[in-house]
């Protein structure tokens, strides 16, 4: 009996003890529905850091960290499109998933709305979350089998109290018929669906809440050409409709540079080159940025490109390499290698083959700096200006 | 040109039981293929391109799948009439396949070096020992950095661009005529991409064999074919040069696609797209299987008298399309010289006849790969504004 009260006491204890010097729901709602200084970003990320743990052995002592993301920072402004591009492995989408809280982070600040977003929780953070939404990569797994679309469309209403009933089903036939989808449809169950029209639904569940802020984790890269276009127009038109801001994460630089106003491009868990959209493919800075858009086949039987393919393969984030983690892949530096100094270089062993770079390369981590060109263009390399 | 087509697929049709009834994943497909050419198959998921390669080396899982008619002729010899034994010989030997996920095509308990020496003993007379030779060439020839010590690693020890080529190696180890590349790339970022896809067009350059490549990428089509087939609801729709294709496309779903696919360095704005979704090869529309989303038969339809069309409804849109589309379902006309397309409205296609592709043509540029010595000067005049 007395372990049951205990257990009762505690419970009761719990929520005024979490909310202790926390932002409490009112406060919130305040601050969300005040419009934003033109200068305050609508989400501000700045040195973040999300490192897993290597584990090892019986007791589990870890042995080594991930660094997934390694010190990352950006802002997304109010209805804009921030683009982030990489390969696999580069942590594009641990960054989406740590600044909604999916994933716990390591160091570093998110702040939205000018307000730190790690320092809210229990209720206060439920609430906050409608305002912050994710789009996944995979509309098969993303949607629950067991579960209708109206359903699935409606749970974030009811649960945050927004509407019930027939007015719910109101609010979800308005939903669907907005991403193009028959409001009939509310009632099916999503296998009887094709990827495009899941996406769609992905979709509605995401715009459910009115979010101002959604991640798009490469929301088209599992749908078929002629729909991809499709699923882009529909993101487009939602972000001019409802001033939505996104953070749209995917490997295909051609799409990222359709829809973003800034893009960032991400190598081994830091962006290495960022720029407003125009200026990073007309302009790029950082030779990784560079071999990666002369990487892109273009749909043109005769290509005026020049293309670079890199050599080697990314790196395992669990063990990068010192300095610029892209010296040993960059053709920049071992050009500049080339006829140097003896003191400023140094040998490496890339793909199994010797060759020589620049010592700063190798010794000095590069920061992101301003780069010749648009104010703004910032890329971490030693070599380019 | 008056060279003999290596492989030669003529009206296959191949159809799968389903508790729903028989679906036809390939329809009428008919396609050349000759010595040292880069056929290109492109299609969306379910147009059948995958069904179709997997069919010339009789790996369709039968049943459900069966080959309903049609030939397969590799020089003279019927594929689909072979016995079991000799069809075996040709697998690997003659015609060799990579698939998209690397993994998958790797056995995961043996090493690479047994993998790829099974094969090579399987079909040439030589010792354990010459085999491994033959196997570490191999992988010596697909860039791989030490491959004696890679010969003794397994598949989880590398990565997939690795991967890829060893399953390249093991491909080319017995000197196909053939190779069918499906979907070689896109489980691969884009930088290994450019790697494999370099590779692939050096050892066809250097050992001459042909390539079956099937993608859905116009990018590396247009950047690697000859000659390029488009497939549409498991058939093919349109077939030309890789630079008719993509200069001149005349079948509404190859435009649709074309203009659909957002572009590096072009112009901002809305893309374009195709409405409406791929069909259901269960739930085929009648006549022409893309009328339901083509724009071009709505055009038409808003100039045409009344009965020449038909009111289509769907959950999205109610439209009109001609009547024609409807009802007939095109067929494979050769439009212009050395250009093929199944389409009512393409010009000249009622004046057309019907007739096979043959196209033995080969592209006069390939991709603008610099080489590896020139590649730092390439980045620095890049970086430096020298070149655009």
């Amino acid at each position: 009996m007395s372990f049951f009260v205990g257990v009762k006491k505690a419970w009761a204890r719990r929520p005024c003890h979490l909310l202790d010097g926390v932002v409490t729901v009112t406060e919130m709602m305040q601050t969300t529905s005040a419009p934003l200084p033109v200068e305050t970003p609508l989400v501000r990320v700045r040195e973040l850091r999300t490192w897993f743990p290597i584990k090892r052995g019986i007791l589990s002592q870890t042995v080594g960290q991930v660094k997934a993301v390694d010190g990352v920072s950006f802002d997304v402004r109010e209805g804009k499109t921030l683009g982030l591009v990489g390969e696999s492995g580069c942590g594009k989408t641990t960054v989406g998933r740590t600044i909604l809280r999916l994933i716990p982070r390591t160091t570093g600040t998110v702040e939205y709305r000018g307000k730190d977003f790690f320092a809210y929780q229990g209720e206060s953070l439920r609430k906050l979350r409608r305002h912050m939404q994710i789009i996944f990569q995979d509309p098969v797994s993303s949607l629950n089998p067991r579960m209708t679309v109206g359903n699935i469309i409606g749970e974030p209403i009811q649960v945050h109290g927004i509407a019930k009933g027939g007015e719910r089903d109101e609010l979800v036939a308005s939903l669907l018929q907005r991403v193009g989808l028959d409001p009939s449809f509310a009632a099916r169950y999503p296998h009887e669906f094709s990827g495009g029209q899941r996406q769609r639904i992905g979709i509605a569940r995401a715009l459910s809440l009115s979010p101002d802020f959604i991640v798009c984790d490469e929301p088209v890269s599992a749908l078929d050409v002629s729909i991809q276009s499709q699923i882009l127009n529909l993101l487009d038109d939602l972000q001019q409709e409802r001033k939505i801001a996104y953070l749209f994460i995917a490997h295909n630089l051609a799409v990222v540079e359709h829809f973003s106003d800034e893009v960032a491009v991400m190598y081994l868990g830091r962006i290495v080159e960022k720029a407003s959209s125009k200026e990073l493919y007309s302009n790029p800075k950082h030779p990784y940025t560079l071999s990666l858009l002369s990487a892109v086949p273009e749909p043109n039987p005769r290509p005026k490109k020049t293309r670079i393919v890199l050599k080697g393969e990314v790196p395992s984030p669990s063990n990068p390499p010192t300095g610029c983690a892209f010296h040993p892949r960059c053709p920049l530096t071992r050009e500049m290698a080339r006829g140097g100094d003896e003191r400023d270089t140094v040998q490496i062993t890339s793909g199994g083959e010797p060759v020589r770079v620049l010592r700063k390369c190798v010794d000095e981590f590069p920061a992101l700096e301003q780069k010749q060109g648009e104010a703004g263009h910032v890329a971490a390399c030693w070599v380019t200006t | 040109m008056t060279q003999k087509p290596l492989l030669q697929i003529r009206d296959l049709n191949v159809a799968f039981d389903t508790p729903r009834g028989q679906i036809r994943p390939v329809r009428d497909v008919s396609l050349d293929i000759f010595p040292g050419q880069i056929v290109a198959l492109v299609g969306e998921s379910g147009c059948g391109k995958s069904v179709t390669s997997l069919s010339i080396l009789r790996l369709i899982p039968s049943p459900p799948g069966k080959v309903l008619s049609g030939k397969i002729m590799l020089d003279s010899r019927d594929l689909p009439a072979l016995p079991e034994k000799e069809m075996r010989k040709v697998r690997g030997k003659e015609i060799a396949m990579i698939f998209q996920e690397p993994m998958t095509s790797l056995n995961p308990v043996y090493t690479i070096g047994d993998q790829i020496v099974e094969a090579v003993m399987l079909h040439q007379h030589v010792s354990t020992k010459q085999a491994y030779g033959i196997a570490e060439e191999s992988l010596r020839e697909v860039g791989i950095a030490d491959p004696r010590r890679r010969l003794q690693e397994y598949p989880h020890q590398m990565s997939g661009g690795m991967r890829q080529r060893v399953v390249i190696a093991m491909a080319l180890s017995c000197k196909p005529k053939l190779l069918i590349a499906d979907e070689p790339t896109t489980a691969l970022d884009v930088t290994i991409q450019a790697q494999i896809l370099e590779l692939l067009r050096k050892l066809q350059r250097e050992t001459g064999m042909a390539i079956l490549l099937i993608t859905h990428d116009l990018g590396v089509v247009a950047e690697n074919a000859d000659v390029v087939a488009v497939m549409y609801a498991s058939r093919v729709v349109e077939v030309a040069t890789v630079e008719e294709i993509f200069d001149h496309p005349l079948h509404p779903y190859t435009q649709g696609l074309l203009r659909s696919v957002p572009r590096l360095g072009a112009a901002e704005g809305r893309l374009e797209s195709i409405s409406g979704a791929v069909p259901n090869p269960a739930r085929f529309p009648s006549g022409c299987k893309f009328h339901p989303r083509c724009s071009l038969s709505r055009q038409a339809a808003a100039s045409a008298p009344a009965e020449q069309t038909v009111e289509i409804k769907t959950v999205e849109e109610t439209f009109r399309v001609l009547k024609i589309c409807t009802t007939v379902e095109p067929d494979l006309r050769e439009v212009q010289p050395g250009h093929w397309g199944a389409c009512h409205l393409i010009e000249n296609y009622e004046g057309s006849k019907v007739s096979l592709p043959v196209l033995n043509h080969r592209r006069e540029v390939t991709a603008n790969a610099v080489a590896a010595e020139r590649e730092g000067a390439v980045v620095v005049e890049v970086l430096q504004g020298k070149e655009g």
